[in-house]
């Protein structure tokens, strides 16, 4: 039984039921999608047998590997892109002498998160249509790799931020004191120390990239078909269990994502 | 040794620090000059926020000073990163780098020399021994416990031979026997090493045992350096005598006075001989302080320099402390050894009178 001087909120009349309800809420529609991944049939509504017919006809599929491959490039870039400029940013923002436009400063780097995704993708959108009307302008994929990694920024930023914020200042100090100039300083010491949260922003940077739908929906040229609106388009049509099977393989490269982040946290909390 | 000036290691001469501008300005350090001798242990003690660490961090060059000079074998250093200056630290957080292991965290300054790695490896293997952790040398800094971190931050610290080595409070996170253990420990390693000590201390009984000389600091002053034995016996301000140790406070009159001594006539009419400060002189109203334990107690009132009511016994094992409410109306502490042979005892509310053992007294500016 509880002790009764130390309540337990596991022990509250009625916890347990809307535990399992908001449990339920999440994952049940995300198992039924998996699960119909696996039916042989050709209705995703209709249960026929079990089978990996579907993942033999995904994973032939042609249209399926282009978006795939238009996915890695724009997330992989992305990804290493806004990484780098979301570490010199957090550095830029952490190791300087406290000025005054600072927590502006920080505002407007995190602002982005709290702006409608909408909004953002209409005003890239006009940005990419001025630029080419203006100047001819039109980089092709490089429109929807520069709008991931400025959307992926943010996300990166917060986690190195962090883990800059939580270092004691002394280590660079000591370097300092003995005899390293501030560039090994950065080099033997800070920068080692900042690796997990560099990793961390990475996998949430990637993964942010990875699934966008609303920004490269509106930005996305002919043949820059990703992942999300390759979905998107499926669904308009006819829907097979196809569609269960690829988002079944997003949703894994998304949890492998999400397990290494939360693993290199929990490796750095040690 | 302490008493025969041999060179200054370190020279600060006017040295100020003033935190932050206008209407919020904040004056850490004000005009402090002092000279540390070369193979000095020097302790700079004083209250939170009297600016001792200001000084050590200036000193590091972690901070740079307002204005004045800090001079290292007459060089002025003040200009300086901390990367070129020839001086280490022992942090009080001892900021080892958690992502090395201990042989690795030791050889960090020799490696940022850039000397030889068959030189660094004797070095480390030396310093190991120095500081008797040979037995961990591979393991992570976050795998060993508080006195060996110390230990570590230690060898780190003195692995490149320093000029001088600056501890900025380094046993304050020890439990006392530990902290008994290391302040033996340092006072060897200094002797063993021959290097220069700065060591920051706001405890008092620790800058005694330790230090070849004191500077006692308060509100971004120095207010006087000397011996363990000159600041405790020979107090120069009310603060030092007051912050080192205990003492009773005494109002007086000076009668007349001759080559540091003074004739003062107490509130209680009492006459008293009482030494003063070479640079002072006393006249009119001054206060005579007398440490508990150069007094005592007698239980003839009327023989007593002055004389009050025993308000308070307090024992404390090696010895025990009478509270003594005087008849001028002022507190004042006795303290007596105690001894196997039963000395005399007094009990609360008994007419007592206390007199002072010759030099007891002193007078101080306040």
């Amino acid at each position: 039984m509880a002790d009764p001087r130390n309540v337990d909120i596991k022990d509250q009349p009625g916890f347990r039921t809307i535990a399992i309800i908001c449990v339920g809420v999440l994952y049940v529609p995300i198992l039924i999608l998996m699960l119909f991944s696996f039916n042989t049939g050709s209705l995703v509504t209709h249960w026929e047998g079990v089978g990996l017919t579907w993942y033999g006809s995904a994973l032939l599929n042609e249209e399926f590997h282009n978006a795939a491959k238009n996915t890695l490039i724009i997330s992989t870039t992305a990804t290493v892109v806004s990484t780098i400029c979301a570490t010199l940013a957090a550095i830029g923002m952490t190791r300087v002498k406290p000025w005054r436009g600072l927590p502006a400063a920080f505002m407007v780097i995190n602002l982005p998160l709290m702006v409608p995704e909408i909004i953002t993708a209409v005003a890239t959108l006009s940005f990419f249509a001025l630029i080419a009307g203006a100047f001819g302008l039109n980089f092709g994929i490089g429109n929807l790799i520069l709008a991931h990694t400025v959307f992926c920024i943010p996300f990166a930023y917060m986690p190195i931020r962090a883990r800059l914020e939580d270092m004691d200042l002394t280590l660079e100090s000591a370097a300092a004191d003995l005899y390293a100039t501030p560039w090994h300083a950065f080099r033997r010491i800070t920068l080692p120390l900042l690796v997990p949260g560099i990793l961390s922003g990475a996998a949430l940077a990637f993964i942010v990239s990875f699934d966008d739908f609303t920004i490269t929906q509106l930005v996305a040229g002919p043949g820059q078909t990703t992942l999300p609106l390759y979905i998107w388009n499926q669904i308009r049509r006819p829907m097979t269990p196809e569609i269960n099977a690829i988002s079944t393989i997003l949703l894994l490269v998304s949890i492998l994502f999400v397990s290494v982040s939360f693993l290199i946290a929990r490796r750095r909390a040690k | 040794m302490p008493d025969k000036p041999g060179r200054n290691a370190i020279e600060v001469v006017n040295v100020s620090k003033i935190f932050g501008s206008g209407e919020g300005q904040v004056a850490a350090l004000d005009t402090v000059s002092v000279s540390i001798r070369e193979n000095e242990f020097f302790t700079l003690l004083g209250p939170s926020g009297c600016g001792k660490t200001t000084l050590l961090r200036l000193i590091a060059g972690f901070d740079f000073p307002s204005a004045g000079e800090i001079l290292l074998y007459g060089e002025d250093i003040a200009p300086l990163p901390p990367f070129k200056r020839p001086v280490n630290t022992v942090f009080q957080s001892y900021a080892l780098f958690p992502h090395m292991t201990v042989a690795d965290n030791i050889g960090f300054g020799l490696e940022m020399l850039g000397k030889p790695k068959d030189e660094i490896q004797a070095r480390v293997a030396q310093m190991l021994k120095l500081v008797k952790m040979e037995a961990l040398s591979n393991r992570r800094t976050s795998q060993i416990s508080g006195g060996q971190q110390q230990r570590v931050a230690l060898a780190r610290a003195l692995a490149p031979q320093p000029k001088v080595l600056l501890l900025d409070e380094p046993l304050s996170a020890l439990d006392y026997k530990l902290r008994k253990e290391m302040q033996i420990e340092l006072k060897r390693l200094q002797h063993e090493t021959g290097i220069t000590f700065i060591f920051v201390t706001h405890d008092q009984e620790e800058a005694l045992t330790m230090s070849d000389r004191i500077a006692v600091m308060s509100a971004g002053k120095i207010l006087q350096v000397g011996s363990p034995r000159d600041i405790y016996d020979r107090p120069a301000e009310r603060f030092v005598a007051d912050f080192i140790g205990e003492t009773n406070f005494l109002k007086g009159t000076v009668v007349s006075k001759k080559s540091g001594v003074a004739t003062v006539k107490l509130a209680s009419d009492a006459i008293v001989a009482a030494g003063f400060p070479e640079d002072f002189d006393p006249s009119d109203a001054v206060t005579v302080v007398v440490r508990p334990e150069h007094a005592d107690l007698i239980a003839d009132a009327s023989k007593g320099t002055v004389a009050g009511t025993l308000a308070n016994v307090v024992y404390f094992g090696t010895d025990t402390h009478y509270h003594v409410k005087l008849d001028s109306g002022d507190n004042f502490i006795v303290r007596q050894q105690n001894s196997r042979s039963g000395a005399v005892t007094f009990e609360p509310g008994a007419k007592v009178g206390i007199v002072f053992e010759d030099d007891g007294a002193r007078i101080l500016r306040d």
